[in-house]
């Protein structure tokens, strides 16, 4: 598999030159497998650059958001791809215990805070509620799993072969283990992360 | 060992912060964590004691009613909102590990987590005036 990084900042976006190097743009991620199947690791402002480098004649895009703050969803409606009725976009997150994640999501995608609601979208995008055990998603296993951090936020970590990257951009591991990072049944992310290849991470 | 339930990690976290003696169990009732406060009551650090199945730590503090007349596991509590799933209160006298003997007053309540997931079961228990 392929990853880039798309947007590495938090909070909100930081143009100017000061952030040239890692580049401004708040969370995204692009793996690519080696079938060329296309999956997004969160939606912030770094997804509308993503959108310039999908193949014309990609008909499937899974977007899996680790939570709903507004720096990994900011990109969303501004994401091309979601515009193309010939673009299946599958959209996997986290639910509340009270509110769907059709319901979270259309609280951002909807007026005042966006001008087209989430129904009114070209195509009808498929929402799947995460965690929701391991997913096969094209030539990926996805595991999805709750971590430490305000409001319900996931971790991913996606394998292809023997091949594991693991997503946890926000996340604060040292919660309730009081020896962290000596007691891994009692640190957030320890079983999404054992073991990875690749392990993108901000705590 | 695996990792613990988001759920029940932020429990602990909760827990390393309140001044009020914490149990943790997990659904199959083995003691999982408890907090200082709860060391002082019960006589031993967590450290010493490490995590306990149900059948010892129920009985290894020797609860009796206020009347004297042991009580069962399933009487206890914090296993009752285990096997109920309920809130449960109650107050009785324990033997701590230090040879002292207490009278406590329990409040136990299952733990859902996020879609309705049963994760066990949490205590919080005050010593009372004898």
């Amino acid at each position: 598999m392929r990853v880039r990084l798309w947007g590495t900042r938090g909070s909100l976006p930081t143009p100017g030159p000061e952030t040239m190097r890692y580049g401004g743009n708040t969370s995204c991620v692009e793996v690519r497998g080696t079938e060329g199947t296309l999956l997004i690791l969160d939606a912030g402002t770094g997804i509308r650059r993503l959108a310039s480098v999908v193949p014309p004649g990609m008909r499937r895009i899974d977007l899996l958001l680790t939570h709903l703050h507004m720096d990994h969803i900011q990109g969303l409606g501004f994401f091309a791809p979601l515009w193309d009725p010939e673009v299946e976009v599958r959209i996997w997150g986290p639910a509340s215990t009270t509110i769907s994640l059709r319901g979270r999501l259309a609280r951002y995608l909807s007026p005042p805070l966006f001008p087209v609601r989430l129904r009114d979208l070209a195509q009808a995008v498929e929402l799947h509620e995460v965690p929701a055990g391991e997913i096969e998603i094209g030539e990926f296993r996805v595991r999805a799993e709750l971590v430490c951090h305000p409001d319900p936020t996931v971790g991913f970590r996606v394998q292809e072969g023997a091949h594991v990257v693991t997503y946890l951009p926000d996340h604060e591991p040292a919660l309730g283990a009081q020896s962290f990072p000596e007691a891994p049944s009692w640190t957030s992310g320890s079983a999404l992360s054992e073991g990875a290849d690749i392990l993108i991470h901000d705590a | 060992m695996a990792q613990r339930e988001i759920e029940i990690i932020l429990a602990r976290q909760l827990s390393n912060y309140l001044a009020l003696p914490v149990f943790l169990v997990n659904p199959d009732g083995n003691l999982i964590f408890y907090n200082e406060p709860a060391e002082r009551i019960l006589g031993k650090s967590f450290e010493d004691t490490g995590e306990m199945p149900a059948a010892e730590w129920s009985t290894l503090f020797q609860p009796v009613d206020l009347s004297g007349n042991p009580l069962a596991a399933e009487q206890l509590p914090l296993m009752q909102a285990l096997t109920l799933r309920q809130p449960a209160h109650d107050r009785f006298w324990i033997h701590g590990l230090d040879g002292m003997r207490r009278k406590i007053e329990v409040t136990a309540f299952p733990l859902i987590g996020m879609a309705g997931r049963f994760l066990g079961a949490m205590a919080f228990f005050w010593e009372t005036p004898s």
